[in-house]
């Protein structure tokens, strides 16, 4: 309730740090983007926490008001993308799948493609890429979203009101987000290895699709499947847990927003690219 | 809480009210108020003297930064989900309504209720069409709040105060920037609600407005407070603020002042 917002961000007032006027001497100003950057991390961890409780507590509460809004998020971070999805497999696989298939054919390593396209696109490329389109196209609508909604009053109206915004405004997201990654990020994968032998074949490259699926299907384990699920769910929930942080944190001014929304994006950039070394490690590990 | 009549609705001991965007900036100092069930209180006081801080504090929206302060019994220091039935017994009228854009304006009525008793939108949707009614809303249901005009959002944020049935209500500001005709329907409508309204079980409700005018609220059966100088400093009845020899009191009576020459 009113505690939830409150206790992630009491933790973390640092727009007093970013109002302050510039330090003159540059350790100073090390030194203030380094407390920043702990500040940061410590308010995003905090969110997430307090997110994931409410995620396991509240699943139950108010069915009839959450679900549909759940759905709306999946609709939004999910379905509403597909075309663009679409475009962006197609791409995907002309850039990356077609030329390493001509590439590898024409050095006589067409026996590596399978362990090559499962490295490029399935563990790699496309969970990436799509974290990031979602990132652009939803992450910053719900930076601005937020940021507008609290400017305008409407997180204290829905205090008042007794209803959580954490449960209200972010659970739907966080959700959407998670699950709308994971699909889009299949499809992806999906779309690009198709298109990609498809360039490959205009390219007179001496492989069936037979042989072209079942070098790929070989290459891919059970532990793929598993860490590109929690891969991307990953990517989903924290790239809504930093633009939602971004849109909640503090009373923003409406003019303050479209910077809070840029700040947003690096920092959901940068928490994707973590994860992704992290998950490159596990799989370096197993 | 309970439903003993002797349990104050708000009850202040030694408060401090921190401003609502910055916890660190005290606005009011040691506030002792109390406020006993079915009571209709006018808090008075020019701009930025800490009015809408004071009465989300009372909303119980944020803790006080110093003293005590109980709502309907319940110390608001240990508000928290165990709370909400408490919370859900508060109506609260913002200034400007705060309306929810994304939703139309039975949408928003409709919010409260179906979060808090789960219902599907259709299940509220007879109770949200008679609030609408009875605040001549009707026509504008299917609207969303951007493409109406601020006095009717207004009577949009009150209908969604009053879905929950509220035992008391605080009002922002509610009559700042409307015209005759719409200060006289709030006006006749609050009064009515603070004399029990049958749509709302009957009984009176407890009232808590702001104001930075105090003229349209003369009412001998209201009791009225000033907020200056970082001071809640309660007046009594209109007739005692009639009578009150302070400046600010005179500035919110709109009372012409010498001019020194």
């Amino acid at each position: 309730m009113r505690g939830n917002l409150a206790k992630a961000f009491e933790l973390t007032n640092t727009q007093v740090f970013r109002r302050a006027a510039l330090p003159k001497s540059c350790t100073d100003l090390l030194g203030r983007k380094l407390f920043l950057f702990l500040l940061t991390v410590q308010g995003l961890g905090a969110f997430a926490l307090i997110t994931l409780g409410v995620v396991l507590r509240k699943s139950g509460v108010a069915k009839n008001v959450i679900r549909p809004r759940i759905r709306q998020e999946i609709a939004r971070a999910g379905v509403a993308l597909l075309p663009m999805f679409f475009f962006v497999a197609l791409a995907l696989g002309f850039l990356v799948v077609g030329q390493t298939v001509s590439a590898l054919a024409k050095v006589g390593a067409i026996n590596y493609l399978g362990s090559t396209m499962v490295i490029v696109v399935v563990r790699e490329l496309g969970p990436l890429l799509a974290a990031m389109l979602v990132l652009a196209r939803v992450g910053t609508a719900n930076v601005i979203e937020l940021g507008t909604a609290r400017a305008m009053g409407e997180v204290e109206a829905l205090e008042a009101l007794g209803i959580d915004p954490v449960h209200y405004l972010i659970m739907p997201r966080v959700i959407g987000m998670a699950l709308g990654v994971f699909a889009l990020t299949v499809y992806l994968i999906i779309g690009a290895l198709g298109s990609g032998y498809l360039f490959a074949f205009l390219q007179d490259v001496p492989l069936t699709p037979g042989d072209y699926f079942k070098q790929i299907v070989e290459s891919l384990g059970w532990l793929d499947f598993a860490l590109l699920a929690l891969k991307t769910i990953a990517f989903g929930f924290f790239i809504a847990i930093v633009t939602c942080y971004h849109g909640l944190a503090q009373p923003l001014r409406l003019e303050e927003v479209s910077r809070v929304a840029v700040r947003a994006v690096t920092q959901g950039v940068i928490v994707c690219v973590l994860i992704d070394a992290l998950f490159i490690v596990l799989y370096l590990l197993t | 809480m309970s439903e003993n009549p002797n349990i104050p609705a708000i009850e202040m001991r030694g408060v401090n009210v921190a401003a609502m965007r910055d916890a660190s900036f005290i606005v009011v100092e040691d506030v002792n108020w109390s406020v006993a069930a079915g009571e209709f209180w006018v808090i008075a006081g020019q701009e930025h003297s800490g009015k809408s801080d004071l009465l989300m504090l009372a909303a119980g929206l944020m803790p006080p930064a110093n003293g005590s302060y109980k709502l309907l019994g319940t110390d608001t220091k240990d508000f928290g989900e165990a709370e909400l039935a408490e919370q859900q017994r508060v109506g609260f009228v913002f200034q400007g309504g705060n309306l929810f854009n994304q939703l139309t304006i039975a949408e928003n009525v409709a919010l409260p209720l179906c979060y808090q008793k789960n219902l599907a939108p259709d299940e509220a949707a007879p109770e949200a069409k008679a609030l609408l009614a009875l605040m001549d809303l009707a026509p504008l249901a299917d609207v969303t709040p951007a493409n109406v005009a601020a006095n009717w959002r207004q009577r949009a944020a009150l209908a969604r105060a009053l879905i929950l049935k509220p035992e008391i209500l605080l009002l922002d500001n509610p009559l700042a920037g409307f015209g005759a005709r719409h200060s006289h329907w709030w006006l006749r409508f609050l009064d009515q609600l603070s004399r029990g309204h049958g749509r709302f079980g009957g009984k009176p409700m407890t009232i808590v407005v702001t104001a930075d005018d105090l003229r349209p609220w003369q009412n001998a059966r209201r009791k009225f407070a000033l907020l200056r100088d970082k001071k809640f400093i309660p007046l009594g009845s209109w007739n005692e603020v009639e009578t009150v020899n302070d400046p600010v009191v005179k500035e919110l009576l709109a009372v012409p002042v010498e001019l020194a020459s």
